[in-house]
């Protein structure tokens, strides 16, 4: 397959801070890549050498095969701005005509605005949007261009169930016409139904690079659920949380847990142990990185 | 490329003619000016008003050069907008030359005032060929203040952009003679005043609408401060561009 954004050994410091530590990284065509990662790990780092925003210290920074400096290059490329920074008095429509003129074939602000929901909106002044709005519309400026690639940092941010399920709907529909998108999520629920690839970062480095289904078998934390009154103090548990009545404990060990459980001879019922989630076996990997530290 | 250029340039408009407040400040002030001293003062003298209205044009237009320019660009530089716009496939050109062109614009249309009060209310009279060689003479008299402008925008934060464009705009305005003429300015202001940008600016001006042969001396120190300005821009330009973009 093509590798449309390429790094390799970038390193990027902010005066004393390495904010990029030696990470290689190939993005294919095609490819959805969630981007995971606490905040100050470097995701946003990463995305802005790809951008052309920043050049890396060392190393090098591919975009198909060029430099992400290069304008003609960034043609192919969609980046989402910061809602809180669309300028306030220009209309909608307005907005979505200038970043079009970037591009030689732009998709066209009726069809870009009807993807994304924002059709009744098109005269509407951005000052008078709500943030969901506003999201949306900056989610959509990153497609105006028809894109190859698509970075979105975490598009969905302040956004409610629906309009995320919308904007979900509209990367998905993205990729499967073949575009390759690079997202990055604080949402790991977000990165769970959209990626097949997850790059954890943690203190500038790459962590773990897999699939999702791969990352959370790596940690190979479990949840165990079950309906109790109240639970004695159970060995391994990383977590606990009630909810509606049940007990979720998430465990690296559900084996020995289950056992405990039963010798406690504490009453339970409807026990169910599953894979975790992917925020879980977040969680475990990064703190097992600082852990080591 | 020129398309881009275009569409920076009418956002920029856009964005400047929907909060007109820049706008207002460049034109109406000067206006205002006119229509409380020069009317019942040099209302009647051919010569004094319209090189009056020439100058009061010029403070209007430096007034959206240095004090607009410097808002602007400082501003730029704290939104989030600017490094997207960074990502979009255009070099910094079509932004900068928007920036300029939009500048320029607003510009001309802030003087509109002043000319119309100068013609309505004054004896000031002009050719037509004379006025648009004035209003060359501004275009030019107003670069090293563009500079300026684009200098203080790139080295300081908003608000104190906003306070020092403001505070080497009055001083210089007036010791350049745009609000009273040189003439009757105090003795040690004459003695400064020919070194001065504005100085040059306005002899360049008075010259083009009134025929006042210019001062040497002021229109070789506008020649200078224009290379000098133009040195800082240059530098103001890349050491942010280092700071923020490499």
């Amino acid at each position: 397959m093509t590798v449309l954004a390429r790094a390799i050994e970038a390193t990027r410091q902010y005066g004393d801070v390495l904010a990029l530590d030696r990470v290689s990284l190939d993005i294919r065509a095609g490819e959805l890549v969630g981007l995971l990662g606490p905040n100050g790990a470097g995701k946003s780092t990463l995305i802005n050498l790809f951008a052309g925003l920043r050049r890396p210290t060392s190393g090098v920074v591919e975009l198909f095969g060029g430099s992400p400096l290069d304008p003609a290059i960034r043609r192919g490329i969609g980046v989402t701005p910061q809602e809180t920074g669309l300028p306030e008095s220009f209309r909608v429509g307005e907005i979505v005509d200038f970043v079009s003129a970037h591009f030689p074939e732009p998709v066209g602000r009726a069809e870009l605005l009807a993807r994304f929901g924002l059709s009744d909106l098109v005269k509407r002044q951005i000052g008078g949007l709500s943030g969901g709005q506003r999201r949306r519309l900056a989610a959509a400026l990153a497609f105006a261009g028809r894109p190859r690639l698509v970075f979105l940092d975490e598009p969905t941010t302040g956004l409610d169930v629906e309009a995320r399920r919308a904007l979900w709907d509209g990367i998905k529909a993205f990729h499967e016409d073949g575009g390759t998108v690079l997202l990055t999520s604080h949402y790991l629920e977000e990165i769970e139904a959209l990626a097949q690839r997850v790059v954890v970062v943690g203190n500038g480095r790459v962590l773990v690079d897999d699939t999702v289904p791969a990352v959370r078998g790596m940690v190979g934390a479990r949840r165990v659920s079950l309906v109790a009154e109240d639970l004695p103090e159970l060995p391994g548990v990383l977590g606990s949380e009630r909810a509606d009545g049940r007990i979720d404990l998430v465990t690296t060990d559900p084996d020995r847990l289950v056992v405990e459980l039963v010798r406690s001879r504490v009453p339970f019922s409807g026990l169910e142990i599953r894979p975790a989630t992917l925020e879980e076996a977040f969680l475990a990997i990064t703190s097992k990185e600082s852990a080591n530290v | 490329m020129s398309n881009l250029v275009l569409a920076h340039t009418r956002f920029l408009m856009v964005e400047q003619i929907r909060v007109p407040i820049g706008l207002l400040a460049s034109s109406l002030f000067p206006a205002i000016s006119m229509l409380a001293f020069v009317v019942p003062f040099a209302g009647q003298d051919v010569r004094g008003a319209t090189t009056a209205t020439a100058s009061l044009m010029f403070f209007g237009a430096m007034s959206a050069a240095l004090i607009g320019l410097s808002n602007a660009v400082s501003q730029d530089r704290e939104r989030s907008w600017n490094p997207y716009l960074r990502t979009l496939p255009a070099g910094p050109f079509p932004r900068f030359a928007g920036r300029i062109l939009s500048t320029l614009a607003v510009m001309l249309i802030s003087v509109i005032p002043v000319l119309v009060v100068g013609a309505l209310f004054t004896v000031a009279t002009i050719t037509p060929a004379r006025l648009l060689l004035g209003l060359g003479a501004l275009v030019t008299g107003v670069v090293p203040f563009m500079l300026m402008g684009l200098f203080v925008g790139f080295v300081m934060a908003s608000k104190a952009a906003m306070a020092v464009s403001q505070l080497l705009f009055f001083p210089m305005a007036i010791l350049g003679g745009l609000l009273l003429p040189p003439q009757i300015l105090p003795e040690f202001v004459q003695v400064v005043s020919p070194y001065v940008p504005t100085r040059g600016a306005a002899e360049l001006i008075w010259w083009a609408t009134a025929g006042v042969s210019p001062s040497a001396v002021s229109l070789v120190m506008l020649a200078v401060w224009t290379v000098l300005l133009a040195a800082a821009a240059v530098w103001a330009y890349r050491r942010d561009e280092g700071r923020r973009f490499s």
